[in-house]
């Protein structure tokens, strides 16, 4: 493999894995503080990049974006006000089948709103094959684009998680429902705020990704499943760790391209998916004490 | 399981009866077809509501389990062995001194050289086993979302090696598919002259598969399963040796799934990768929980009914959004199943367990 091949490789793989780790972060949001998995994670992302795309036919890019994003918050708290929030102590069986069934109607009305039709944004600068050297390679300008974002989102999420008080609030009410709920936190609005929060980083990240990955109606649940990967990977619940193994999925699935034919690509995260279940459920950079006291 | 527990399932083979006897007098004996096909379908979902509502482990690539057998059987009686035994290949001419290959002319007047459907059917199943046994120890060890995810990894796997596999025939699929002859004179084919004649095997087999599961439900395994479903730590406390249980009902139902898909593949004459697909697996899923996830009836009366709109195109272009609303509308509003909604109390007083 020359060094050109070679680093070609790697940008792709970064590119694909900044927007696994960007999914992976939205059911970890999600997860601390509901302790259910968000089977819909991977349809905010398409809705992201489908709304975007409509409203870029009226609107200058930068502005449909944003309103992309502000529309699938919405959508994500309703969805959080409609089906979820009443519920009193739902089983995670019962909660799975919920947000399965919500992720297939939220598929099914994307098919009848848009078409079976694949759909992208324009490049936002320069267009298909205008490129950026670096480091003896061509790479589209897209793709800084796409790990610029994902890298500002982790930074955002990091400082809003550490320093605002919304943002320590929902880390209360994931490290404790009950003490949280004892020291005057709405649970049930922190929740509300987790659906928006991961359905608003979703649509960015699926806005920036539009233009290299196209988006389509049914291209939700393969990001589900790879974001769940990367998430299980890095160990459920852990942010920062599942960026690195976001990373890590990306990388191994664009170099296993040289390796076995294209179909097969997405059989190898799910092995992988299933690899660490068996081996380490508790993800690669998780402690086990802490996974032994968690449900799965 | 007494004598008396025999009784409903003698009546539901009058009514299966009754039922044929009804298309025949009105003349829309079309519908057969359709039946056929959804009979066989319920006979998957009887299986996989043992694992789900009784064991309490979600699958969600039953799907997958049902793509194994339909394959499997569909490539072994189609694949010309010919020029295998024209090179003298020892694995062939064994079993054709063996007298398991058939000949047949397929539609361009060539003369075939397979796998005895009997063969096949046997081949499929132990495949089966043997897949749903290595998936089901380490799976098995999961539970909530990782199980819910390791499965539908596995289906979605399954899916992928159809539809990229070349002797699986990629995005087209299998067909021409023969006929599987049980007895002689009575086939598993989608011929017209054989419909009726289908239906009573499609509906013999159901009630067969039915029976059994009753008698295991009313078993001391049965009761194994429910107090898993309760609680595993407390059954594991009580002497349950819950790992095996929920092996042995994994394996079971996957054998349902696969033998519903050999018997459907024989009858449809072929199989495609979209009976591999999740949303497939979802649909079973989702008529498990409408027919209240731990009650076997339900799940067939659902299966029948949902599997026959939808074969019947009732649905239209919403087929899978109706799956996807019936999911959450139920869990919402009745987890407990539709048949076991609180309204039932109103009509019916006597005492209900759960």
């Amino acid at each position: 493999m020359t060094s050109q091949l070679f680093f070609q490789y790697l940008f792709a793989g970064i590119t694909y894995g900044s927007i696994y780790a960007i999914v992976a972060i939205g059911f970890n949001i999600i997860y601390n503080t509901t302790g259910i998995i968000n089977f819909a994670q991977g349809e905010f992302v398409m809705l992201g990049g489908m709304i975007a795309i409509s409203l870029h036919a009226m609107l200058p890019l930068p502005l449909a974006i944003g309103l992309a994003v502000i529309i699938t918050m919405v959508i994500g708290a309703l969805i959080e006000i409609i089906f979820i929030r009443w519920l009193q102590n739902p089983s995670v069986l019962r909660m799975i089948i919920i947000t399965i069934g919500l992720s297939i109607l939220i598929r099914e009305a994307a098919l009848h709103l848009w078409g079976e039709g694949v759909r992208s944004l324009p490049y936002f600068n320069g267009n298909e094959i205008s490129t950026i050297r670096i480091l003896d390679t061509n790479i589209s300008p897209q793709v800084l684009w796409v790990i610029a974002v994902c890298a500002i989102i982790v930074a955002l999420l990091s400082l809003f998680f550490r320093f605002t008080s919304l943002g320590q609030e929902m880390r209360a009410c994931a490290a404790n429902r009950l003490a949280a709920t004892l020291c005057g936190i709405s649970t049930k609005n922190m929740v509300t705020f987790s659906f928006m929060l991961s359905a608003g980083i979703g649509a960015l990240a699926g806005c920036v990704v539009s233009p290299i990955t196209y988006t389509q109606y049914d291209g939700g649940t393969p990001l589900a499943i790879k974001g769940f990967t990367v998430a299980v990977l890095g160990g459920l619940g852990n942010s920062m760790a599942a960026v690195m193994a976001g990373l890590l999925l990306g990388i191994i699935e664009s170099f296993s391209v040289s390796v076995v034919p294209l179909a097969f690509q997405d059989a190898i995260s799910i092995a992988l998916l299933l690899t660490i279940l068996f081996v380490r459920p508790h993800g690669l950079f998780g402690s086990k004490e802490a996974a032994g006291l968690k449900e799965f | 399981m007494k004598a008396r527990g025999y009784l409903p399932i003698l009546m539901l083979a009058l009514v299966l009866a009754g039922v044929e006897q009804l298309t025949s007098w009105t003349s829309t004996v079309y519908f057969l077809t359709q039946m056929t096909m959804t009979t066989y379908y319920a006979l998957l979902v009887i299986g996989l509501c043992l694992v789900m509502g009784y064991a309490g482990q979600i699958s969600l690539g039953h799907a997958g389990f049902f793509a194994i057998g339909g394959y499997t059987s569909a490539v072994l009686t189609t694949f010309d062995l010919t020029p295998l035994l024209a090179r003298g290949n020892g694995a062939v001419s064994l079993l054709s001194a063996a007298g398991l290959l058939v000949s047949r002319d397929n539609l361009y007047g060539e003369t075939l050289l397979s796998v005895n459907p009997w063969l096949a059917c046997v081949t499929a199943i132990i495949l089966t086993i043997v897949i749903a046994f290595f998936i089901g120890i380490p799976v098995l060890k999961l539970k909530g979302h990782y199980l819910a995810m390791a499965t539908l990894g596995f289906g979605i796997i399954i899916y992928r090696v159809a539809l990229a596999t070349e002797i699986f025939g990629e995005a087209d699929g299998i067909s021409d598919v023969p006929g599987f002859p049980l007895l002689p004179g009575v086939i598993v084919s989608g011929d017209f002259s054989n419909r009726v004649q289908n239906y009573y095997i499609a509906c013999v087999l159901l009630l067969i598969g039915f029976a059994l599961l009753q008698n295991l439900i009313d078993s001391r395994v049965g009761r194994a399963l429910r107090a898993i479903h309760g609680s595993e730590e407390a059954a594991n406390a009580m002497g349950v040796d819950t790992a095996r249980y929920k092996l042995y009902t994994f394996v079971l139902s996957a054998v349902y799934a696969a033998i519903a898909g050999i018997f459907l593949t024989h009858y449809n004459g072929g199989i495609g990768p979209s009976e591999a697909g999740i949303m497939k697996s979802v649909r079973y899923v989702a008529i498990v929980a409408i027919g209240g996830m731990a009650n076997l009836w339900g799940a067939l009366v659902m299966a029948g009914l949902l599997n026959f709109l939808s074969l019947r195109g009732m649905f239209g272009s919403y087929d899978d959004a109706v799956f996807g609303v019936i999911l959450i509308v139920i869990m919402l509003f009745a987890p407990q199943g539709l048949l076991r909604l609180q309204l039932w109390h109103l009509f019916k007083k006597s005492p209900r367990d759960s």
